[in-house]
C-alpha cells in the first residue's frame, strides 16, 4: 500500500541511469594530446592529418590516434613524453602557420561520447591559467579621435578655402576659431557636410567667430564597440600565438574583455604576447626593378626594401610609407556591388585619405602593397636558459593595382574568395591604432596550485560524504541507508547535470557540493522525523510513512525554495568563481529534494509498501 | 538511535529574554569591532596585488621582504599562507603608477633572483575600479536576497512571520560579520558567497519551525501562541540538530581538508550555521510572537489550503483503516 506507482520507478530509474551515462565522462580522465590549428585562424585542410600522420612516424612518434576537424587537429599520445617530444617535431615540421599546441583530450570511451556526455570543464582555479580582464580606455580613444579631427578640420577648411585662426583639442570638443561670423558659418556648412559625426553648435565671443565640435553619442558608442571588436581580434591573433589549446576571448559588458588561457603559466609572457603591438603600412611596390634577383643576389635597389608576401613570393617595396595603421579608421570585408566580387572596403583619416590621394594620382596601374608588421615574442633556449626575445615580423599581406585615384575609402578587389576577403580586413583591422587596453584584473593560478585545490576539494566531499553516510546510517537504520543511497544519487545527479550544462567546476563550486551533501540530507531528515513523531503518536508503521511523506512535504519545499532565492541571487550578482558555487548549490537544492522526496519514497515503498503487517520500522 | 528525544519538552520561550539579551550582547560586540576596527577587506574589494609562492624550504620572511626591498618596493606586506614554505606577498594600490599586472611580474623577479626555483602558485590583480564594483554587487546581492525572501515568506506565510524571518536573518548576518571583524578574517568574494549560503541556510531552519508553528496554530484547539511556539520549536529539534550536525561536519571537513583558500569560506560558514541553528529556535520564533502572531492569522485559509489538506484528520483515518 506504500508502493509508489509505476510511473515513479521507471522514471526514477531514467533519471538515475541518465544520471550515471552523464557523469561517467569524468572518471576516465585525459590523454595527453597535440593540438594543431591555424595561426591566422584558416579553416585546416584535410590533408593536414597526413602531413601530420607522416612525419609523427618518421620520427617512430607512437599515438594513439589523430583527430581531424576544420578547426583543429588533435593527436592523441599515452603519455606526456611522447607528446612533448611531438609538439617540438611537429612545431619544426609544420612551419609558422600553424600553432602546436599541447592540451588535454578528454578520454572519454566512444560509447559514451555517443551520448553526446563529456566531462565537467575544470575552472583556471583548478586547472591552472591566468585570466585577465582588460578595458578599452575610452577616454585615450576619444582624445585619439579628436586629435585626428584637427588635422582633418584643418584639410577641410583648407580645401574649401576658408581662412580660420585655429584648430585645436579642448576638453572632449574641437574648436575652430574664425575671423568672421560669414567665414562661421560657411565652416559649419562645409564641416557638416565632410565630417559627419561631430555635433557643431557656434561660440561667439567679443571678436572670435567659434565652431564647436563634439562627437556624437551614437558615433562614441559605435566607436567603443569598434573599439573592442577591434581588440578582440587582434587578442585572438595573439593568444594563438601563445599556442593555448583552448583560449576563452570574450566582450563583457560594453568596454571589457575577458581573457582566458588555461594552462599558461608564464604570465610575463602572456602580458608581453596580448601588449605586443601589430600594425600596418601602404608602401608603393617598386616595379623598375626584378625583386627575384635582388633576393639572389642580395643587391637591393636604394630607395627600396626587399619584403615577402605571405605566400612566399619576394617583392621590392618603396621606403616611403604612403599611409599607416595609425590612419586607418575601418577596414570591412564584402561583395563589390558592381561586379559581385569579395571585397575589402578601408577608410583612411583625413591626413591618411590626403597622402593616399596624392600617390595613387600619380600611380594608377602601378601596385601598391599592405605590410603587416608584428613582434612576436619568442623564447629560446640558449645554453639551458630561456632567454625572451621579440622578433619583427613583416610580411606582405597583399599587393593590387592601383584602378584609379582615391582617398579616404577605397576597395580591394580580386581576392580568391570571402575568406580571403574577410582575413585581409581581420589583418587590416588588427594592424589599425586601436583604443589602448589596460588589464585591470588579473587571476593566476599556477599549475602545482591547481592540482592542490583539486586534491583538496576531492578529499573534503569524500571526507564529508563519508562522515554524513556514517552519521545517518547509525542514526536512522534502515531509513539511514536509504538516505545514503538518495545522498550518493544526488551526488552522481549533480556531477552529470554540470557535465550536461557544460558547467565550468570551480574550487568553490566543489564548496558548494560539500555543501550541498551536508544540506540534503535535511529533506531525509525532516521526513524521518516526522515518521518518529507519527509512530510516537501511535500511528501504524504504513500509516506512518505515508503520514511522514506527506506531511514534510511542504516544508520541504518552502524551506528548500527560499534557499533556491539566495543561490539564484548569488547567481545573478555573482562573479566568475562564485557563480560556480551558486550553480552547484542551485543543481544540488533541485536534485536532493527529487532524490529525497521521489527517490527515498519509492525505496521505502519497496522495503516496506509491500508487506501486510509492519511491526517496527528500522527507524 | 535518538540522540536528541524528539518529544522534549524545553521551555524554549521562557527563556527568550535571555536570548534575546544574549543577543544583544554579542551584536554589540560584533558592531563594536565592526565600526572599531572593520573588517579585514580581501583584495577583492580594496584592490591591489597578491603573489603567492611556493618556495622549495621554508623562507625567512626577513629574507623575502630584504629581497622585494632591494628591488625597490616599500609598501607590502609578506606573510605565510597555510605552510611555513607558502608566502604571500601584498601590494597596496597606490602610489606605483604602473599597473598591477606588470607589478606582479617585477615582484616574480625579484623573488626568482634570490631564489630560482621558486614556484608561481597564484597571482591576483584587481584594479581600484573593480574593487568598489565587486563590493557594490556583493552589498546588492544580500539587499535582493533579502528582499525575495521577504516577499515569499510573506506569500507563503503571512507578513508577521515575514518580518520576523528576515529579522532573523538580519541578525544573523550582523552577527556573522561582526564576528568576522571580530576574529579579522580575510573578508573577501568567497565570504560573501559564505554569507548569502548562510542566509539560505539560516532561512532554511527559520521556515521550517515557522511551518509547524502554522501546522500547530491551526491543528490545535488550546494553547497560548507562545505554548504553541514551544511545542512546535520541540517538535523539530531533532531535525535542527541533526541537520546542523551534518552540515557542520562537512564544513569541518571543508575547514581542515580544502586548503587555505577556501579557509575564510569555511569559516564563516561554520559560524553561520552556528548562528542560523540558535536564532530560528530563539530569535525566529520570538520575533513572531513580539509581533503578535495570533491563531486568527493563520486561522483564515488563505493562499495554501491546498497544501495541507485536512491535516488534522489524517492521522486518525489511518488509525481506523489499519486498525
Amino acid at each position: 500500500m506504500n508502493r509508489s506507482p509505476r510511473w515513479k520507478y521507471v522514471l526514477l530509474i531514467i533519471v538515475i541511469l541518465a544520471g550515471i551515462i552523464y557523469a561517467l565522462p569524468n572518471i576516465f580522465g585525459d590523454d595527453p594530446a597535440v593540438q594543431v590549428s591555424s595561426l591566422r585562424g584558416f579553416e585546416l585542410e584535410q590533408e593536414l592529418a597526413a602531413e601530420v600522420e607522416r612525419v609523427l612516424e618518421a620520427e617512430g612518434l607512437e599515438y594513439i590516434h589523430v583527430e581531424f576537424d576544420p578547426q583543429r587537429l588533435m593527436v592523441r599520445f599515452d603519455n606526456t613524453d611522447r607528446q612533448l617530444r611531438a609538439a617540438d617535431v611537429l612545431r619544426d615540421e609544420l612551419g609558422e602557420e600553424y600553432v602546436v599546441a599541447l592540451n588535454l583530450a578528454p578520454a572519454t570511451p566512444r560509447w559514451l561520447g555517443m551520448f553526446g556526455a563529456e566531462p565537467m570543464v575544470l575552472g583556471l582555479d583548478l586547472q591552472g591559467g591566468v585570466h585577465f580582464l582588460m578595458q578599452v580606455d575610452m577616454d585615450s580613444a576619444r582624445e585619439q579621435h579628436l586629435e585626428r579631427y584637427v588635422s582633418d578640420l584643418r584639410n577641410v577648411l583648407r580645401d574649401a578655402g576658408i581662412r580660420y585662426r585655429s584648430v585645436r583639442v579642448d576638453r572632449n570638443a574641437v574648436v575652430v576659431e574664425l575671423r568672421s561670423a560669414e567665414d562661421r558659418d560657411n565652416a559649419m556648412q562645409v564641416i557638416e557636410r565632410e565630417v559627419e559625426e561631430l555635433v557643431l553648435e557656434s561660440r561667439d565671443a567679443s571678436n572670435t567667430f567659434n565652431v564647436r565640435g563634439t562627437i556624437d553619442e551614437e558615433y562614441l558608442e559605435e566607436l567603443q564597440q569598434t573599439a573592442l571588436r577591434q581588440n578582440i581580434t587582434t587578442l585572438r591573433n595573439r593568444v594563438n600565438e601563445l599556442g593555448v589549446s583552448e583560449p576563452i576571448i570574450q566582450q563583457q559588458g560594453s568596454e571589457r574583455i575577458v581573457v582566458q588561457l588555461p594552462g599558461v603559466q608564464d604570465t610575463a609572457e602572456a602580458k608581453r604576447v596580448l601588449g605586443a603591438t601589430a600594425t600596418i603600412e601602404y608602401r608603393a611596390v617598386d616595379e623598375q626593378n626584378d625583386p627575384y634577383e635582388a633576393q639572389r643576389t642580395g643587391r637591393i635597389p636604394p630607395g627600396s626594401r626587399l619584403y615577402f608576401h605571405r605566400n612566399g613570393e619576394p617583392l621590392l617595396l618603396s621606403r616611403e610609407v604612403i599611409a599607416s595603421g595609425d590612419n586607418l579608421i575601418g577596414a570591412a570585408a564584402g561583395f563589390d556591388q558592381q561586379t559581385g566580387q569579395p571585397n575589402v572596403v578601408v577608410t583612411l583619416d583625413g591626413t591618411g585619405a590626403r597622402r593616399m590621394l596624392d600617390h595613387t594620382s600619380q600611380n594608377v596601374g602601378n601596385r601598391m602593397a599592405v605590410v603587416f608588421i608584428e613582434h612576436r615574442p619568442e623564447t629560446e633556449i640558449v645554453d639551458g636558459e630561456e632567454v625572451h626575445t621579440t622578433r619583427r615580423v613583416e610580411e606582405v599581406i597583399s599587393a593590387a593595382v592601383t584602378r584609379e585615384p582615391f582617398g579616404r575609402r577605397f576597395q580591394t578587389t580580386g581576392l580568391g574568395s570571402s575568406t580571403e576577403a574577410a582575413q585581409l580586413s581581420m589583418l587590416l583591422r588588427a594592424g589599425a591604432l586601436a583604443a589602448p587596453m589596460q588589464i585591470i584584473e588579473e587571476r593566476t593560478v599556477g599549475p602545482s596550485l591547481g592540482q592542490d585545490n583539486i586534491d583538496q576539494g576531492f578529499r573534503s566531499v569524500i571526507i564529508g560524504f563519508a562522515l554524513v553516510l556514517v552519521v545517518m546510517a547509525v542514526y536512522y537504520k534502515v531509513f539511514g541507508l536509504v538516505a545514503n543511497l538518495a545522498l550518493t544519487t544526488n551526488l552522481v545527479l549533480i556531477v552529470a547535470l554540470l557535465s550536461m550544462l557544460g558547467a565550468t567546476l570551480t574550487l568553490p563550486g566543489i564548496a558548494g557540493i560539500v555543501l550541498t551533501v551536508g544540506m540534503a540530507v535535511d529533506a531525509n531528515v525532516l521526513i524521518f522525523e516526522r515518521i518518529r513523531e507519527e509512530l510516537r503518536n501511535g500511528n501504524t508503521p504504513q500509516a506512518a510513512i505515508r503520514a511522514g511523506y506527506e506531511k514534510a512535504f511542504s516544508t520541504i519545499a518552502d524551506a528548500n525554495v527560499t534557499t533556491l532565492i539566495a543561490a539564484i541571487v548569488l547567481f545573478m550578482f555573482g562573479t566568475g568563481p562564485i557563480k560556480g558555487f551558486a550553480v552547484t548549490l542551485s543543481l544540488g537544492i533541485v536534485t536532493s529534494m527529487f532524490t529525497a522526496i521521489l527517490g527515498t519514497r519509492a525505496v521505502v515503498g519497496l522495503i516496506y509498501g509491500g508487506r501486510k503487517r509492519v511491526k517496527a520500522l528500522a527507524i | 538511535m535518538e540522540i536528541i528525544k524528539t518529544d522534549t519538552k524545553i521551555d524554549f520561550m521562557r527563556y527568550r529574554k535571555v536570548a534575546l539579551i544574549i543577543s544583544a550582547i554579542v551584536l554589540l560586540a560584533g558592531v563594536t569591532a565592526l565600526v572599531g576596527r572593520g573588517l579585514n577587506f580581501g583584495l577583492d574589494f580594496t584592490g591591489g596585488t597578491l603573489i603567492e609562492v611556493g618556495y622549495p624550504e621554508a623562507p625567512e620572511l626577513a629574507d623575502v621582504r630584504e629581497a622585494l626591498v632591494q628591488d625597490g618596493f616599500d609598501d607590502f606586506t609578506v606573510q605565510t599562507f597555510g605552510t611555513a614554505r607558502d608566502i604571500v606577498v601584498r601590494i597596496p594600490v597606490g602610489e606605483v603608477d604602473e599597473t598591477g599586472a606588470d607589478l606582479s611580474t617585477r615582484v616574480l623577479e625579484a623573488l626568482q633572483r634570490q631564489t630560482p626555483d621558486i614556484d608561481m602558485r597564484r597571482v591576483e590583480f584587481v584594479g581600484p575600479q573593480i574593487g568598489q564594483e565587486l563590493a557594490e554587487q556583493g552589498g546588492l546581492a544580500l539587499l535582493y536576497a533579502l528582499i525575495g525572501i521577504l516577499l515569499y515568506v510573506s506569500f507563503r506565510f503571512q507578513w508577521r512571520f515575514a518580518v520576523g524571518a528576515v529579522g532573523a536573518l538580519v541578525h544573523d548576518v550582523l552577527l556573522v560579520v561582526g564576528l568576522l571583524a571580530l576574529f579579522q578574517v580575510n573578508f573577501d568574494l568567497t565570504v560573501v558567497a559564505a554569507i548569502l549560503a548562510v542566509i539560505g541556510y539560516s532561512l532554511n531552519d527559520t521556515i521550517v519551525v515557522y511551518d509547524r508553528m502554522r501546522e500547530n496554530f491551526r491543528v490545535k484547539r488550546k494553547g497560548t501562541p507562545e505554548e504553541l511556539c514551544n511545542l512546535s520549536i520541540n517538535q523539530m529539534l531533532g531535525r535542527t540538530i541533526m541537520t546542523s550536525l551534518t552540515t557542520l561536519m562537512v564544513l569541518m571537513a571543508l575547514f581542515y581538508f580544502g586548503g587555505e583558500i577556501i579557509h575564510a569560506f569555511a569559516f564563516t560558514l561554520i559560524i553561520g550555521v552556528i548562528v542560523g541553528t540558535y536564532s530560528s529556535i530563539y530569535i525566529a520564533g520570538s520575533l513572531a510572537l513580539f509581533m503578535g502572531v495570533s491563531k486568527q492569522d493563520l486561522m483564515p485559509v488563505e493562499k495554501e489550503g491546498a497544501d495541507q489538506p485536512d491535516t488534522e484528520v489524517l492521522p486518525e483515518r489511518f488509525r481506523n483503516r489499519e486498525a
